[in-house]
């Protein structure tokens, strides 16, 4: 049994008796520091954002604005945490305070903490360099009040400044800590191994408890619907679970990457997946949210499936008799239900490199365009031979089903086929073979299904030219080309 | 130092950001303090059969559990009808509807009381929708009716007559601090509310009524609101009030925060609108006539519906004069949360249904939509005079128009968009021009008053309480600078204290825009008082008796202009050692209101507030995404107290009425629970959905007689800016149309609704190509001067959107579009 130590705006913080699933939100205001403020306890709204000073996938050290209202304590164990009663330094307002304050960026005043925390990671980040991502980093940050002109303005105004102070100098000496972890309290057990022995190891003391990573999910369980995670075991801590890397055939993921990394890793060099993270969350969820979680959660909006299917990616599980691989479109078996055994935990997620002729696609579509959760999501891939037929194709479609799936029959009936708009059009009916899909208050069937179709035909027609620029500030379905048809 | 007119910061902005601004979630709990929750109806109707505490109340930690019967006082409240059971006794009318008090030592305790506690329902049938309402019988109020001239015959004479219906959505509060109260027994049975409210008089009148107190036993005092927009004016009593139940019984402090799930689920929204109307236009698209009948869906008590039905009704106008006209409105009782205040409170709903018209007969006749709205403006005699008889004296409507669409390029932007619509086949642009018109005051005449008390200690410094609450609308940053103004102190010097009942009584809720015209003239008033004790005693100082009204308060300072003066805590530091007093109240009333509602004629509004929009939008015709890419507003704030906070009012109430009339989209299961009860399935809009190229102006050298500075009201005019984008997602939808087609667009136009308008505008397009010359979209509007509702191509439309009941009062009723009956020669 280990307490949990962390740093809370620089003072040493021990815990030793409450219930591992008790949230940073809960525990800070519990000790008066009310200024962060619970506004929705599931991550949609942003008012409980902190700041964690963490480690990115290459080991570089990162602020990272996280909802702390998802947020368990265990998971700050050996870091630095950073709430907005922390940034005011010998009285003297942090540069994000004056830039919001001079623009009247807060109305009521509510959803402020939660911005600047945001605003903060700004601060330090290094790679604003596009307007949307500024708009991404806010997006996760709800305001009711101000229509958000001089929040927007704000972040511009710090984005990427770095000023030299205190902030600046953690973030350049702090090494990564370890956060090897067993703790328990109030009936509640959490471990964290370091080693994969261990975590056998923890399996076998615990055979009913649940992994956890991000938490992003998971944490609702206790935040929204009250139930108690009494065993947990998290896989943050693992060797190899946090790594992104590229060989001459294939791009590999660690299953704990956290997908603000791998967005980055991604944006140069596989922009399908970089698209799809871009609409997949608010920056605080891609904070903590990971790659193995949003698969493992086998949930048919889960964004990350459809892509990763349509790229033909592997998934390799792993347990105390070794490893092996699973095709991403068997994983999942149906609602909620995958292809993972007991004792077998997902490593690693292995994308094969692209044929450079490939097109690739990746659409999500929802109400609202950042930060909501998709009506329909689509994977596409299109590959063909010298002959101009469709040799290879795979589309891969979330929210239409059970479970993320590909359709099959439409596949079939463009395999082989020139790749027109007559084979298109002719193929688009199959989708109605593929899926029933999904109907309620995100969108109905009828929805759903125009939507799948049309994604198809804005795929075909964005196969045709050369996307304009600036695709990113738009919905992600848009099909805007060079030059029109 | 914040001076009268000029740029300041929000008062509060610096505590906002480093984490020191306190709510009432925030403030310490005092020792032994305790929570509660509320045990609500699961049903939307239902007959109490039994209820059960004795297992609940055997929980370890468990406080109290309290029914109706446990009530000291009256268990009815409401902010004009006392007909809302603050616990249920009998029956229940809504999901959500509170049931029973538990007051326990944590949340944890309080929801297993929760599932200990038996209740036995039956079950009784239930009105879910305004439609069923209407077909039932079922309403709150009796019709409300404004008429004017002869719409019938002017209607028999139009060039194009229009017959439609007009469905909007409600839309909830999502203030980021929801509802929450702290009650707190003091000495002698005397109770003091902390409580997120915007009107704490009401909590207090109504928490000493259930408590069976006077009112002067208990104190309201409100920190300030993380949002409110109307869902604190009159919902935050019940909460306030069930604090104090538990507080007064468990004789220890009580603190009652809802959750945002419970705060969506239980509490009421924006009304929901249906409406049917019949319009006349001439040839060039000036509104001869206009018969609409709304009805509003006011959940199940009458909370404020009847004056937000009465608003919608005054405002069916909006911006244009119409001759002959007959509007009816009612209130209709449904088994959902009692509909509620909401920024704009029934105007935004009132003009949705002539902008409707509008659009539809700009898009029939080929006229501009920011053209046929300029013909139709209000103007100079006759055409000065509102539907309810007001005569309109400063109208500025047509200046609006003409400067904001030379500052926005209106005319060169509208032939670029044209150009790359053509060349652009999965992707169309738009622009939307709005006008809007406000009446400034409470319509319930008696509620335009305000009380004020400035404190100056000897030191000169003050302490300034007003009966207006802070929600972030910048109302104490007004009332700082009004303050600072008046006795010519810095802003520094001045304390703008909490707003609480003890301080100044009797107060109205801060809403229908009018926080700073009433209590800024209150506040002035107070500040005058002390003035014109310390004039002569500065004058005496100076050695200038006799010449005490020459001399200014400036600066710190008393004393003539370039001559000699003294500083202000000297003055004050004099007064006290004169025996002077140093405090004063301040009262306002607006002068020349009422309004006769029998009749439907009077003078409701002590002035007009305007301003007009263009937005821009970019539609995907794949998904039925959008986005708004430009906002250029235009708007009327008066001379501006503070331009800032005000620049902050339009751009956030643009921004808010576009997320009503876009992604906000309430949705209810087949048994009344909401289902869109969070941030994760309900979407309010972020800050990718705010224009980047956002250009809001406001209006210069627009001084306002009679009104405090010569300023004008801000807070709800600017929401229905936003219906711009809804006549910008028309042409934009349009563009993928062919000729003639007649779209029927309801709001919210989330993205599946911009799909199917845009799959049937292309539909259109197909079926266009075989249409006989019969259905022609000219043929309709011809020479007869008679024009049906182009029934053919409404029924290529979303038609599964544009189907309508049967009225059961359908002889007095415009006709709905699928009864029409074509007029056509």
């Amino acid at each position: 049994m280990d307490p949990i130590r962390f740093q809370l705006n620089g003072r040493p913080i021990v815990v030793e008796d409450i219930p591992p699933t008790t949230t940073v939100l809960q525990y800070v205001r519990s000790t008066g520091a009310t200024g962060t403020k619970e506004g929705c306890a599931e991550g949609d709204c942003g008012a409980c954002s902190v700041v964690v000073l963490d480690h990115d996938a290459g080991g570089q050290p990162r602020y990272r604005a996280i909802n702390s209202c998802l947020l368990f304590l265990p998971m700050v164990h050996g870091k630095q945490v950073f709430t907005v009663e922390g940034l005011t330094q010998d009285g003297e307002p942090h540069p994000v305070q004056s830039a919001l304050v001079d623009r009247l960026g807060s109305q009521c005043g509510y959803c402020t903490p939660g911005v600047v925390m945001s605003m903060f990671e700004a601060c330090y980040r290094d790679d604003l360099d596009q307007d949307w991502k500024v708009d991404d980093q806010m997006c996760g940050n709800l305001c009711r009040c101000t229509g958000y002109r001089p929040i927007r303005e704000a972040t511009h105004a710090i984005a990427g400044q770095q000023p030299d102070d205190s902030f600046s100098a953690a973030l350049a000496a702090t090494a990564p800590s370890s956060m090897a972890l067993h703790y328990e309290a109030a009936g509640h057990r959490y471990q964290c191994p370091d080693s994969w022995s261990e975590l056998w190891d923890a399996m076998d003391r615990a055979p009913e408890a649940r992994f956890i990573v991000g938490a992003t999910d998971l944490a609702l369980t206790v935040t929204k619907r009250f139930q108690p995670l009494t065993d947990l075991i998290s896989l943050e801590a693992l060797p190899g679970m946090d790594g992104i890397e590229r060989n001459e055939s294939s791009w590999t993921f660690g299953a704990a990457v956290k997908l603000s990394d791998l967005e980055a890793a991604t944006e140069q060099d596989l922009p399908p997946i970089a698209r799809m993270l871009r609409f997949f969350a608010s920056r605080q969820i891609k904070n903590r949210a990971t790659v193995g979680g949003n698969l493992c959660n086998a949930s048919p909006i889960g964004d990350m499936a459809p892509i990763l299917m349509a790229l033909g990616a592997t998934l390799h599980l792993r347990s105390r008799d070794g490893t092996r691989s699973v095709p991403m479109d068997s994983f999942f078996l149906d609602y909620r239900e995958t292809a993972m055994g007991p004792g077998e935990v997902l490593a690693m997620v292995e994308v094969p490199l692209p044929d450079p002729a490939a097109r690739i696609g990746a659409y999500k579509v929802s109400k609202r365009r950042e930060l909501d959760i998709s009506a329909v999501c689509a994977g596409c891939f299109v590959l063909l031979d010298e002959g101009g037929l469709v040799s290879t194709i795979r589309l891969a479609y979330g929210g239409m089903a059970a479970t993320t799936s590909r359709a099959q029959a439409t596949e079939a009936a463009l395999l082989g086929q020139p790749w027109t708009e007559d084979s298109i059009e002719a193929a688009i009916p199959h989708l109605d073979a593929d899926f029933v899909p999904i109907d309620d208050h995100r969108g109905s069937a009828w929805y759903r299904g125009t939507v799948a179709k049309n994604l198809l035909r804005g795929f075909f027609w964005e196969t045709q030219g050369e996307p304009v620029v600036g695709l990113s500030d738009r919905p992600s379905g848009t099909v805007v080309l060079r030059e029109g048809p | 130092m914040s001076k009268l007119h000029e740029a300041a910061p929000h008062e509060s902005g610096l505590r906002h950001t480093d984490g020191r601004a306190l709510y009432v979630d925030d403030m310490p709990m005092p020792a032994g303090g305790l929570v509660a929750s509320v045990l609500v109806s699961p049903h939307a109707h239902a007959r109490i059969l039994r209820r059960d505490a004795t297992a609940a109340r055997a929980i370890a930690g468990v406080e109290a559990i309290l029914f109706a019967d446990d009530i000291p006082g009256s268990n009815l409240i409401g902010p004009i009808v006392h007909d809302e059971a603050l616990l249920a006794d009998h029956e229940v009318h809504a999901v959500g509807q509170s049931v029973a008090l538990v007051v326990a030592d944590s949340l944890a305790t309080c929801r297993a009381a929760s599932e200990a506690i038996e209740i036995d329902y039956e079950p009784l049938p239930a009105i879910l929708n305004v439609r069923d309402a209407i077909e039932a019988g079922s309403f709150l109020t009796e019709p409300h009716c404004i008429r004017r001239g002869d719409p019938d015959t002017a209607l028999q004479g139009a060039a194009l007559r229009l017959s439609g219906e007009y469905d909007n959505g409600g839309q909830d509060h999502f203030y980021l601090e929801t509802q929450a109260a702290l009650a707190i027994p003091e000495e002698n049975g005397n109770l003091k509310l902390l409580s997120s409210t915007q009107h704490p008089s009401e909590v207090q009148s109504m928490a000493a009524a259930v408590l069976g107190l006077g009112r002067n036993r208990v104190t309201c005092e409100v920190p300030r609101m993380g949002g409110a927009f109307g869902g604190k004016e009159s919902q935050a009593t019940q909460y306030a009030c069930l604090a104090a139940l538990g507080a007064m019984h468990t004789g220890r402090a009580v603190k009652l925060w809802l959750n945002r799930d419970q705060d969506m689920l239980w509490t009421g929204n924006r009304h929901p609108f249906h409406s049917r109307y019949e319009a006349g236009f001439d040839a060039e698209g000036r509104l001869l006539a206009f018969k609409v009948r709304i009805w509003s869906d006011g959940g199940w008590s009458q909370d404020l519906s009847g004056p937000v039905l009465d608003r919608a009704l005054f405002h069916l106008d909006n911006a244009y004069f119409i001759p002959h006209l007959e509007f009816e409105g009612r209130a209709a009782r449904t088994n959902l949360a009692p509909n509620t205040a909401f920024r704009g409170f029934g105007g935004p709903q009132g003009m949705l249904v002539v902008e409707d018209a509008l659009n539809r007969a700009a898009e029939r006749l080929g006229i501009d939509p920011a053209e046929i709205r300029r013909r139709n403006y209000y103007g100079d005699a006759p055409r000065d005079t509102t539907p309810y008889g007001q005569v309109i004296t400063d109208c500025r409507l047509a200046r609006i128009h003409d400067e904001l669409t030379s500052s926005a390029d209106y005319r060169a932007r509208q032939e670029a968009i044209d150009t790359f619509n053509q060349g652009s086949r999965w992707v169309k642009r738009a622009l939307g021009f709005g006008p809007v018109k406000f009446g400034i005051s409470f319509t319930a005449s008696m509620l335009n008053q305000a009380g004020a008390l400035v404190l100056v200690y000897a030191d000169g410094t003050v302490q300034l309480n007003h009966g207006g609450t802070e929600m972030g609308q910048g109302l104490h940053s007004k009332m700082l600078t009004i303050c600072s103004h008046e006795l010519g102190v810095p802003s520094e010097s001045v304390r703008v204290m909490h707003t609480a009942t003890d301080k100044v009584p009797n107060t109205s809720a801060t809403a229908a825009s009018s926080g700073s015209d009433l209590n800024g003239e209150a506040v002035r008033e107070a500040c005058k008082a002390i003035r014109e004790r310390l004039r002569p005693i500065a004058a005496g100082l100076l050695g200038l008796e006799g010449a005490g009204d020459d001399l200014d308060f400036a600066d710190g300072h008393i004393g003539q202009e370039g001559g000699p003066s003294l500083p202000f805590a000297q003055v004050s530091q004099e007064a006290w050692l004169r025996q002077i007093s140093l405090s004063a109240t301040g009262y306002y009333r607006t002068p020349d209101i009422a309004y006769d509602r029998d009749a439907g004629r009077g003078k409701p509004f002590h002035y007009f507030a305007y301003g007009s929009a263009i937005t821009e939008v970019e539609v995907h015709g794949l998904t039925g995404e959008f986005r708004v890419t430009r906002v250029d507003i235009l708007h009327d704030a008066g001379d501006s107290l503070v331009p800032t906070i005000d620049i902050g009012q339009v751009e956030g109430g643009y921004i808010q009425g576009l997320g009503w009339l876009t992604t906000e989209e309430l949705v209810w299961d087949s048994a009344g629970a909401l289902v869109t009860h969070s941030p994760s399935t309900y979407k309010i809009p972020a800050v990718g959905d705010a224009p980047v190229d956002f250009r809001v102006a406001l209006l210069t050298d627009a001084r306002q007689q009679d009104v405090i500075h010569g300023s004008k009201a801000v807070g709800e005019p600017p929401l229905m800016l936003a219906i711009s984008a809804v006549t910008a997602l028309r042409q934009a939808i349009l563009a993928f149309a062919s000729p003639g087609f007649d779209l029927h667009f309801p709001v919210p136009a989330t993205p599946e609704a911009v799909l199917r308008a845009v799959e049937a505008a292309r539909r259109s397009g197909v079926e266009a190509t075989d249409r006989s010359p019969e259905n022609g979209e000219l043929r309709s509007h011809g020479s007869s001067g008679h024009s049906d509702n182009g029934s053919a191509a409404r029924s290529a439309s979303a038609s599964d959107e544009s189907t309508s009941s049967s009225s059961p009062e359908s002889s007095a009723a415009p006709p709905s579009p699928t009864t029409t009956t074509p007029d056509t020669p």
